[in-house]
């Protein structure tokens, strides 16, 4: 399946589980702060790529494929637990691009700070979908090899 | 007051628009990409280098790099959960959480700070 872009899925999704991503986003941000505050910035900078939202973004994954199945009368239960770990993977992914995100500011940012925040973005794109499309294009591969046997 | 009433907007203001985006692409696995968006960096590391200048906002995305790492480690352990033992979503990125600290602080413990 290519990549997609559907506007029709975000009617599947309540305002309140907009307002749970909000809340959990703005609390991470402002304990990321308190803890550079407290702990130092070594110990700060750690608590940029906390995990914030993602028990919430994979708890709906999976409710969402749950509902879907069962409108169709079947159990949606497993479903929706290969939906979230597949949200996982994804993450797996991109963390390398956040990685090169860092990466990149850090090497950037005592030339030009809105070059440094523009260029690391550019990096992490490039890198998160880099790794996915390789990700997907060896597992073509490994499964065409185990077909052919 | 006003500083954390700033990060807390910010911070979900960013964060919001990285989970809308990521609603509406498919497949799964690539929308899961934008979990690991650097939301909250985003929000933090601006309000670092109006606050406290350059060389701080670069030590903290140093030690960044460690917490992105850690976030993989606790990607595949929510996988682990998921699908092997088939928990379901919120208590496998609830238990996975220990992960991601263990593989963080571990990490900063070995290799320390930005010099």
């Amino acid at each position: 399946m290519p990549v997609q872009l559907s506007l029709s899925a975000l009617k599947q999704t309540h305002w309140y589980e907009y307002g749970v991503r909000f809340l959990l986003g703005g609390t991470a941000t402002v304990f990321a702060g308190i803890v550079s505050a407290q702990c130092g910035v070594a110990v700060g900078g750690l608590f940029l790529a906390l995990p914030a939202i993602f028990c919430a973004s994979a708890t709906l994954i999976e409710s969402h494929e749950r509902r879907a199945k069962e409108k169709a009368g079947l159990s949606g239960r497993r479903r929706g637990q290969q939906a979230a770990a597949l949200d996982a993977a994804g993450a797996g992914l991109g963390s390398i691009g956040l990685a090169a995100f860092a990466a990149t500011f850090y090497a950037l940012v005592a030339t030009s700070v809105i070059g440094a925040f523009a260029v690391a973005i550019l990096v992490w794109a490039t890198v998160s979908v880099s790794a996915w499309w390789l990700r997907r294009k060896l597992r073509a591969t490994s499964h065409r090899t185990h077909t052919e046997r | 007051m006003t500083e954390y009433l700033v990060r807390f907007i910010a911070g979900g203001v960013v964060v919001s628009a990285f989970a809308i985006f990521g609603d509406m692409l498919k497949p799964k696995s690539f929308a899961g990409l934008l979990g690991a968006a650097p939301s909250v960096a985003l929000a933090t590391l601006g309000i670092a280098v109006a606050q406290h200048g350059a060389q701080y906002a670069a030590a903290a995305s140093w030690t960044m790099i460690y917490g992105a790492a850690a976030l993989a480690c606790y990607s595949l352990a929510v996988c682990h959960l998921l699908m092997r033992f088939r928990f379901t979503a919120l208590p496998a990125t609830i238990i996975a959480f220990v992960v991601w600290l263990v593989v963080a602080f571990a990490l900063l413990a070995g290799f320390g700070g930005a010099a």
